[in-house]
């Protein structure tokens, strides 16, 4: 069973190349599907599979970097991708993000800092789920509250609505988003990536969890070009931090080309099933991804106080993490090839 | 009002340019103070082929191999992404349209 391995240049280990295949299409599934990066699912991953920690960050940003191309592409297509507005808001991005990587220089300086950044994303992510659901709880009693009145909902309703509000506040310069259908000061995109980018330089993450919903909620995109313009932003940063990572020679690029394999086909399958699901479809499902990412944050930071079972918590996390993965991108495959079947279908038979 | 906004939209271009063309001179500068690690990798397993050609080049310049992981990367996810095109079309799945529906 040798040719199952392939000997790594760089780091010098061998790797089960099939399973580099089988995490980078699950990845590239919900990457393409909810526009996040995904590093906190591919890490572990990586790890598992043998790489060093060091180069499991780097391969995975570099990889990261071409997935998030691909899904970008084909968003891009459907005309999710809002380049003008994800242009606006690399700008309060790359500030951010750099303003809050010093600001953690800074605090580890003072004094140990890992454990209350990693408790406030767990802080955040909480939030995140929180808000999200709520969202979906007020849109459902909308929907509820429009049938007792004969009516039907207006089908780009949302429950939380932030973003009018903040439209409202029209500061100069005032820019049309075309793709994203939205008015409003340049200042909100770019106070929100400002905010986002700093929280994920503290937080040290790529920042596309984050950034997702800010998009939605507070810029006021519709869910779908939310994901584009996200993953486009992805793209942009991942190709930042792959040149970074493999500058400093943290980077196994022959892994990154394996991973792209898988991530290609899975990106592809993520993006066109969000044409095939409704927005409030997707931000349910990211919910459940925020679920996830906040169980397996939870793990890691409880191991600590239960040294003895470290070893088993560690596993569990990471089998919590292989498993999700699977199911969430299990899910959204069916629902493509579902969607695919049903969209063939009645185009045979309108040439019927 | 709006020439002042026009000059504080300059200020803040030119700040942000200025921070991107800086940034690597800061990073390179703060990297000389830390501990240098340096990771060499083992060629001798990998004989004279295309991976050993790859690990050499990784032992001679972090530079040149950084350019070229930036060039492949994104190249290849254009490359795959204009095949996964051809068989989107092939099965015949519209890939020009799309419903917003919240």
């Amino acid at each position: 069973m040798d040719w199952l391995y392939v000997l790594m240049p760089i780091s010098g280990i061998e790797i089960f190349w099939p399973g580099l295949i089988i995490l980078g299409l699950g990845v590239g599934i919900i990457g393409g599907f909810f526009g996040l990066g995904g590093a906190w699912m591919v890490t572990p991953g990586l790890n598992i599979l043998g790489f060093p920690m060091a180069f499991a960050i780097g391969t995975d940003v570099a990889h990261m970097a071409g997935k998030s191309l691909i899904s970008t592409m084909r968003h891009g297509k459907f005309g999710n991708v809002d380049y003008k507005l994800g242009l606006t808001m690399l700008i309060g991005t790359i500030v951010g993000v750099e303003i809050g990587a010093q600001m953690i220089m800074w605090l580890e300086r003072l004094g140990k800092v890992d454990e209350v950044v990693r408790w406030l994303y767990v802080v955040l992510l909480i939030a995140l789920a929180w808000m999200v659901f709520s969202d979906i709880a007020i849109r459902k009693r909308k929907e509820r509250e429009a049938e007792q009145r004969g009516e039907t909902l207006d089908k780009n309703a949302t429950g939380i609505d932030w973003a009018t509000k903040l439209h409202a506040i029209k500061i100069p310069p005032m820019v049309q988003f075309h793709a994203a259908g939205i008015t409003c000061s340049a200042w909100l995109p770019i106070t929100v990536s400002l905010a986002t980018g700093w929280l994920a330089g503290i937080l040290g993450i790529g920042g596309g969890l984050i950034r997702m919903p800010a998009l939605v909620y507070l810029v006021g995109c519709p869910t779908h070009v939310a994901v584009g313009t996200d993953l486009f932003e992805v793209a942009i940063s991942g190709l930042y931090g792959a040149a970074s990572y493999t500058f400093k020679g943290r980077t196994e690029l022959v892994a990154a080309l394996i991973m792209l394999v898988g991530a290609a086909v899975g990106a592809q399958i993520g993006a066109v099933a969000t044409k095939y699901i409704r927005g409030y479809g997707i931000r349910v499902a990211f919910g459940a991804a925020v679920i996830g990412c906040l169980c397996s944050v939870v793990l890691k930071l409880i191991q600590p106080y239960f040294p003895a079972y470290a070893g088993f918590i560690n596993g569990v996390a990471t089998v919590f993490v292989l498993a999700f993965v699977t199911i969430i991108s299990v899910y959204i495959a069916v629902k493509m090839v579902n969607g695919a079947k049903a969209e063939l279908a009645a185009k045979r038979q309108r040439q019927a | 009002m709006k020439l002042r906004m026009q000059k504080l939209w300059t200020w803040l271009t030119s700040l942000a340019l200025a921070l991107v063309v800086f940034m690597p001179t800061l990073a390179m500068a703060a990297k000389k103070k830390g501990a240098n690690v340096v990771i060499v990798a083992d060629t001798r397993e990998l004989g004279d082929g295309i991976m050993a050609w790859w690990a050499n080049l990784y032992n001679e310049s972090h530079l040149y191999f950084a350019i070229l992981t930036i060039i492949i990367i994104p190249v290849t996810g254009c490359i795959f992404g204009l095949l996964a095109d051809v068989v989107m079309n092939h099965i015949g799945i519209d890939l020009k349209h799309r419903e917003i529906s919240e």
